[in-house]
């Protein structure tokens, strides 16, 4: 859609199909049947004053702020209209303020009326200096008021979570708030309270319906949506606030800069503001391909984490003497760390890199194994993983870009979508919300196969496909008739997380759906650095471009372009995370490189703990103190994201490039490919990684390899757990989005705004165990470890059998507490008094 | 926007089941799920619900609240939004009887607002007048009396009215509201002009919820007066009527279709 | 020329038992139907454009025409919802006509869901009458058990469910769009338009929403044929109308007489002003229609004169005030019961009736200034269809309409003012 549209011959504007033309404020303008008004006229770059109005939100014409004249066949409609709900039309003329008497006094008489019960607090106000109110009643409103009488008052702020605050005298009732969480999020846990001029945003919490004492055990709930904190961005007044910024800042203080989001791996375009060397705030960017112009709560707020009070600001190594951990300066810890590792190497040092790590550094580590250390033990896997998901990483996701695959556009567009081993809202809120809306505009059937309906499945007006832990590859095999024709659309996707690695033979059985079905695979990991991780070859089996660590072409290819010698690559395939943990505590392994691991995501917490303890010689890159550090021979402090800059590539395998967004005021912070470039130097190898953009330009320079031939796997699924005692159940879990992760630290507010945490049975299995409703359940492995973790029960609709529980509570973590995962089995017990 | 699908089929219901003890029990459920069941959509079943919680308790509490959300599957905000918006559901217990005067202008200026002022008064405490919705006696006693001003009740023609339990008092003054209330408070119940026999507060609000189930006596209570029928009366007595129908008027023809 | 009064629909009223099934069969009741049904739908909403009748909720839109915006198949659901959702100030016929007649308006829904082939129909009844409550749902339960509702009605294959619905408080359901919001149990505020009820109403599903006395109508016009009904009225607004007289007349209550007739004739019915105290002002139609007063009793009362005058027919609702009240005080209230029942949803309708209830109160109390009528004539004219629907069209009526013919009176309030704030201020006075 241009403005310069053609002309004909006569000089007339040519309307092509679908579109109309029509004229405002004198000039003539085509439009696509359907745009609304007020999105032609600010597309001919005419301005109308608009609070309700929000592109992505349902039209309202509530406000009554955007009122223009129209005129239809010649006709003048007898009264203004919303330019925000009338659609364009062809040979429609409309006036704007700009050319309508009548439409600029029913503006400013619009404002005027707003502003009668709008307290004049903006000098104090967040919003001040950014507020749409302000703007547009200085463009659009009357210098002065005629309103003498009382005004509207409100007790303030209202917190109607512990992270949304309300000041209800500032709102101008637009709805905004309220539209957000019940179309978008699918919320509605802010609704519009009373009527007429007492009307308000509240919540059931702040609702006033009387609480006697009969009650008292049923206050309302607060605002507890994962997405809250949008609705504080497009308020168009300072109604919503944010208790994390509340009274913080100024804008006019405020440094922006545009970013990508480090939180999960769809890479949400976002703005954040800091102030003299801290984080005020996040918010979301626009961009259209991607999060449109929403980001997750997590995304938002969890920022704290970058000036957390356990940050790792100096190079530290161990004092052999004492044992301790102590500062040093770059240069020993750098000479100490190289001398270690080459010391190991000889025996072999792994490599083990998280999965937040940017483009740049992962390739960084990728090089620095093959180079310095000489070895392909390297994976970024911190988590669940296997072969088969090696294989299938390979064969079926590598290189796809958001040309070939499956994008966000795609699954909006999609007749169909199957979400594997993926729970959107907890593990991927962005895709979620392009489920949701998928699912609402265009009517996409969305399956979800797991152990119960969820709020997600709820909210992508889903379809459960109910799997035990540990079926879900059979239950594939076996999709009911309609569910596979469905799939088998043209534009159908397939939504697999992370979590298929735990399921032995899912990745094949999503990989076999694809092939008979023509559904497009969409791999979509938790962590924001795992797709770009692969794609540099911080994998076992692969160097960086997807080139086969086994091929030798390949490998000669790289080892030009790198100026090796020839045969210096190694050749054969290296440990995955897991071996190498079994290796360093075998002490077959003689050192690790650790960056951004924490040991507790390991699927063997223990394992992970011990192969530290044994092995001889670790060095932690890290942000934070972490359990690394506790056996870290020498840590070396590395950037946050905001700190650096550089870059991800999201999910859907987009590039996001970032730039550094904070500059600290306590010195700068070295990125992960800095840090590895100095210390192969050290080591007398070159990465050429001195700086993200040098690590870009290196990786750019080198290319995608010839692509490696893995075939699909084919891993058959493992046999079903048979439960043989009483008690027993196969457990289902998955984390969810706030539980307390590492880049929650330091926000209670964000905490406060997590889920109620339960386990969920069946009615059935809970009657089997003899417990209901809010009683308390104790889950314990299934060798009767020392772990339990207990929560009360919600009965839902689970097989029978299964139990659900999340992976990560403030009750413990199922991993590293009960040393159980997603099919284990496990036992559960009443735990005594009611909830 | 999916048509077939209503939007509160796609959103998220915090509401948790109401502890055992709770006032609504099987009963109350029952009647709930017999009401829902007479609705395309199942939210529409929400106005009648909070009619039906309110024969339970006598106002609209928050364990109400919880209650509509659950049997509904809307969360506790939803039905805050529309419990809040309609003046009939009360936020604090109600008396045995609820006592509305029409004070809109009609009503007002023939009597109404005095009416009002005398009840305030008259059962207001220690010179204190009783306030909108505030209630002389203790709620859920015999003889307790909330009160309200109301507007316009849709019996013009008997200003100034009031409503007991909505039942309608037509045509009244200070005086005789004075008196109708006193008689509430001593337990008596005072035939209305137009209505039902006299209940209270909570029987009425069942029957709002459950109306299909009143009872004939109920039905048969009054429900004209004079005023009623002054027209067709007057009409009666002077012979008019509407032209007579002809006998047999023949329907158009089936429209050809365009 | 007709009889000043037409009964026709309070015709039975006057039986005993009127609102039983017996008493309705027993006086040509149930005849229609059958009648009805043995036509295709599409003569019965020719049938009822041809009557010209329109409708009885205050907009007067001929109702044939809304029908035929219904869908002519069955691809959805349809649904007809009867507006019985009384409440516009001083309106008060539809109640007495669902307590005396039911069966009219049950018959007459049977007949237009068969029109426009909906198969369930709901009355939405304001919920602070449930005598008229009790008695709906006692006719529909009579005419189920006679076979005039439920599955193959009088063995026509013709199915339809009637629910009976009480509202809980809230004027603004009278407006078609917000009575479907509520009746989906929501808030009851109005929707966007388009699209309109006939085309995404109840559950977004093709609808028509119809007012009591309209419905009632229909089977009447169904017996007597559009030229019986058209034998009454006007040529642009036909049939008979129950006009209700309220306030300081001999003989307040319901009269039906043909569209047409004016103020000066239904008073003689109504045995004159009460007392012989002359008239000052009226409504023609309820508190939303502008004022009246005594130079217009002899505007007939139909939508095109009640409209040349410069108000409006609404529900006809004749609100009759002598010249004891006092116009200011009279339009306070009229917009205090507007700010109390604004739902809250557009700015100009919730703020500007918040802002016209606190100047007029003001003003009542002899605190207003010159100033404040111009500024309650401007508020008005921000107000006046820049809202998001008609209340805030009607809640300035008596505003404008009130100073239009009565300024003086609003002047004089202001003079009290200015004469008590120009008595010289001694120190120390007032404190």
């Amino acid at each position: 859609m241009t403005l310069a549209a053609d002309r004909d011959e006569a000089g007339e504007l040519v309307v092509p199909e679908g579109y109309v033309k029509l004229t405002i404020d004198g000039l003539e303008v085509i439009a696509p049947q359907g745009e609304l008004i007020i999105r032609t006229a600010e597309r001919l770059g005419l301005q109308i004053p608009r609070f309700c109005d929000h592109p992505l939100l349902d039209p309202a014409g509530a406000c009554r702020q955007c009122l223009v004249e129209v005129e239809m066949g010649g006709r003048p409609m007898p009264k203004p209209q919303a330019s925000c709900t009338v659609p364009v039309a062809d040979g429609m003329v409309v006036r704007t303020q700009h050319t309508s008497a009548v439409a600029d006094k029913a503006q400013q008489g619009v404002m005027e009326l707003l502003l009668i019960n709008h307290p004049l607090d903006c000098p104090i106000c967040d919003k001040g200096g950014e507020c749409p109110l302000q703007n547009q009643a200085m463009s659009n409103g009357r210098a002065d008021s005629r309103f003498v009488d009382t005004k509207r008052t409100f007790p303030k702020p209202l917190a109607i979570s512990s992270q949304v605050l309300l000041d209800r005298e500032r709102c101008v009732l637009c709805q905004r708030c309220t539209r957000f969480s019940s179309e978008i999020a699918g919320d509605p846990f802010i609704e519009l309270l009373e009527r007429g001029a007492g009307q308000q945003i509240g919540t059931s919490a702040t609702a006033e319906i009387a609480t006697d004492d009969a009650s008292r055990t049923t206050e309302g709930k607060p605002f507890q949506s994962y997405f809250s904190g949008n609705t504080i961005q497009i308020c168009p007044v300072g109604a919503l606030t944010s208790a994390a910024y509340r009274f913080r800042s100024r804008p006019f203080d405020l440094v922006s800069t545009p970013s990508i989001c480090e939180g999960c791996s769809s890479g949400c375009a976002e703005r954040v503001d800091t102030r003299r060397g801290k984080i005020m705030r996040k918010l979301a960017g626009n961009d259209p391909q991607v999060n449109e112009e929403w980001i997750c709560d997590k995304g938002r707020f969890a920022f704290p984490y970058v000036s957390a009070a356990d940050r790792v600001l100096r190079p530290q190594m161990r004092n052999p003497k004492t044992g301790n951990l102590e500062d040093t300066s770059w240069t020993e810890a750098l000479q100490v760390a190289s001398r270690g590792l080459l010391e190991a190497r000889e025996r072999g040092v792994g490599v083990l890199v998280g999965g937040r790590s940017t483009v740049e550094d992962t390739y960084a580590y990728s090089k620095f194994a093959r180079i310095a250390l000489g070895t392909n033990d390297i994976d970024f896997r911190a988590r669940a993983h296997s072969n088969e998901e090696l294989d299938f990483l390979t064969s079926r996701v590598l290189g796809g870009i958001p040309e070939g695959g499956v994008t966000f556009a795609g699954i909006e567009a999609a007749p169909a979508a199957l979400c594997v081993a993926l729970e959107p809202e907890e593990e991927s809120p962005i895709v979620f919300l392009r489920l949701r809306k998928a699912a609402r505009k265009k009517s996409t059937r969305v399956f979800h196969l797991a152990s119960w309906t969820s709020p997600a499945v709820t909210k992508t007006f889903g379809t459960l496909l109910p799997a035990v832990p540990g079926e879900e590859p059979r239950e594939l095999d076996h999709l009911e008739a309609d569910v596979r024709e469905a799939l088998s659309a043209p534009g159908a996707v397939l939504l697999v997380g992370e979590r298929a690695a735990e399921v032995p033979g899912l990745l094949s059985a999503v990989g076999r759906l694809s092939d008979t079905t023509g559904a497009k695979i969409a791999w979509i990991p938790r962590r924001a650095g795992e797709r770009g991780a692969l794609e540099t070859g911080a994998v076992p089996t692969l160097l960086p471009g997807g080139r086969s660590v086994t091929d030798a072409a390949a490998r000669a290819e790289l080892e030009s372009a790198w100026g090796l010698r020839s045969g210096q690559l190694p050749a054969e395939r290296g440990r995955d995370t897991g071996e190498m943990l079994r290796a360093a505590a075998d002490g077959e392994l003689a050192g690790l490189v650790v960056g951004g691991v924490d040991p507790d995501d390991l699927p063997d917490p223990a394992l992970a703990t011990e192969a530290l303890r044994q092995a001889g010689f670790v060095v932690s890159l890290e942000l934070r103190r972490s359990a690394v550090t506790e056996h870290a021979d020498v840590v070396l402090p590395v950037a946050a994201a905001p700190e650096k800059d550089g870059s991800f590539y999201n999910w859907e395998g987009r590039h996001r490039p970032f730039d550094v967004a904070l500059h600290r005021s306590d010195g700068t912070m070295l990125p992960d490919c800095r840090v590895l470039d100095t210390l192969a130097i050290e080591m007398d190898a070159d990465l050429f990684t001195q700086t993200p953009t040098a690590a870009a330009d290196d990786l750019r320079r080198i290319g995608r390899g010839r692509p490696a031939t893995v075939s699909t796997p084919d891993q058959p699924a493992a046999p079903t757990p048979t439960r043989n005692r009483a008690n027993q159940a196969v457990l289902a879990t998955w984390r969810e989005l706030l539980d307390g992760g590492s880049l929650q630290v330091e926000e209670p507010h964000l905490a406060g705004t997590a889920r109620d945490q339960y386990v969920r049975m069946s009615a059935n299995t809970a009657r089997e165990v003899g417990l209901g409703q809010g009683q308390l359940a104790t889950l314990s492995s299934d060798v009767d470890g020392d772990g339990a973790i207990r929560l009360p029960v919600e009965i839902a609709d689970l097989p029978d059998g299964v139990v659900w529980a999340p992976a990560r509570s403030e009750a413990g973590r199922l991993h590293r507490d009960l040393g159980v995962a997603h099919g284990s089995l496990v036992v559960i017990r009443g735990g005594g008094s009611e909830a | 926007m999916t048509a077939e699908a209503p939007e509160e089929a796609g959103t998220a219901s915090d509401a948790v089941p109401l502890p055992a003890d709770s006032p609504f029990g099987v009963d109350t459920t029952a009647k709930a799920q017999r009401i829902i069941a007479l609705y395309p959509q199942s939210r529409s079943a929400l106005l009648p619900l909070l009619h039906l919680v309110q024969s339970v308790q006598g106002f609209v509490s928050q364990q109400g609240v919880t209650f509509c959300a659950n049997q509904l599957g809307l969360s506790t905000a939803e039905v805050s939004a529309v419990a809040t918006f309609y003046t009939m559901y009360k936020r604090k217990p109600c008396g045995e009887h609820l006592v509305s005067v029409c004070t809109n202008t009609l009503c007002a200026v023939l009597g109404g607002d005095a009416i009002y002022g005398k009840l305030r008064e008259h059962l207001g405490e220690s010179g204190k007048p009783l306030g909108h919705e505030e209630t002389a006696g203790t709620p859920g006693e015999r003889g307790s009396i909330t009160i309200e001003h109301a507007e316009c009740l849709a019996a013009c023609d008997f200003a100034p009215v009031l409503q007991v339990n909505y039942e309608y008092y037509d045509n009244q003054t200070p005086e005789s509201a004075v008196e109708l209330v006193d008689a509430l408070r001593r337990g008596e119940k005072p035939a209305p002009t137009r209505g039902a026999p006299l209940t209270d507060f909570r029987t009425v609000e069942e029957q709002l919820a459950v109306g299909f189930d009143t009872d004939p006596e109920a039905v048969n209570g009054p429900s004209a007066s004079a005023e009623t029928v002054r027209g067709a009366q007057l009409a009666t007595d002077r012979g008019w009527t509407a032209p007579t129908m002809p006998d047999d008027a023949a329907l158009p023809p089936v429209p050809e279709k365009r | 020329m007709t009889d000043k009064l037409t009964p026709v629909l309070t015709k039975r009223w006057l039986s005993p038992n009127s609102w039983t099934l017996h008493t309705y069969e027993q006086l040509e009741g149930y005849t229609a139907l059958p009648k009805a049904l043995r036509a295709e739908p599409e003569q019965l909403v020719q049938l009822v454009k041809d009557s010209g009748l329109r409708g009885r909720g205050g907009a007067g839109f001929p109702a044939g025409v809304k029908w035929g915006f219904m869908p002519p198949n069955e691809d959805k659901p349809h649904y007809l919802v009867i507006n019985a959702d009384e409440g516009e100030p001083g309106t008060c016929k539809d109640i007495p006509l669902m307590m005396a007649d039911p069966h009219s308006l049950i018959e007459g829904c049977v007949i237009a869901s068969y029109a426009m082939r909906a198969h369930h129909c709901f009355i939405y009844v304001r919920g602070e009458v449930p005598h008229c409550i009790r008695r709906l749902n006692a006719a529909v339960r009579e005419a189920y058990q006679a076979g005039y509702l439920g599955t193959n009605i009088l063995g026509s294959g013709f199915d339809l469910d009637i629910v009976v619905h009480a509202g809980a408080g809230a004027y603004i359901c009278g407006e078609e769009t917000a009575l479907l919001d509520s009746l989906e149990g929501r808030r009851g505020q109005p929707r966007l338009k388009p699209p309109f009820p006939a085309a995404a109403g109840l559950y977004g599903q093709p609808t028509t929403v119809n007012n009591v006395e309209t419905i009632a109508s229909v089977p009447y016009i169904v017996n007597g044929g559009s030229d019986w009904f058209r034998g009454m009225g006007t040529e642009k607004s036909p049939g008979p109308k129950i006009f209700s007289i309220s306030g300081h007349v001999e003989k307040p209550g319901q009269y039906e007489a043909p569209l047409g007739t004016t103020l000066r004739e239904l008073l003689e019915l109504a045995g004159g002003m009460k007392d012989g105290i002359p008239l000052k002002f009226w409504t023609p139609g309820g508190s939303s229609t502008p004022l009246f007063t005594a130079e217009h009793l002899d505007v007939p009362l139909d939508f095109e004169g009640a409209a040349e005058a410069g108000s409006m027919l609404g529900t006809t609702a004749l609100q009759i005030f002598n010249e004891t009240v006092s116009v200011p005080w009279a339009v306070m209230k009229w917009t205090q019961f507007y700010e109390h029942e604004s739902c809250g949803k557009c700015t100009p309708c919730r703020e500007g009736t918040y802002w016209l209830a606190q100047i007029l109160e003001r003003m009542v109390d002899g605190r207003g200034t010159e100033e404040d009528i111009d500024t309650l004539l401007d508020v008005c004219d921000n107000v006046l269809g820049r809202s998001f629907c008609a209340l805030g069209d009607g809640a300035v009526s008596p505003i404008t309409s009130g100073i239009k013919y009565f300024k003086d009176e609003f002047l004089a309030l202001c003079e009290q003012n200015r004469a008590r704030n120009s008595e010289p201020a001694l120190a120390g006075a007032g404190s």
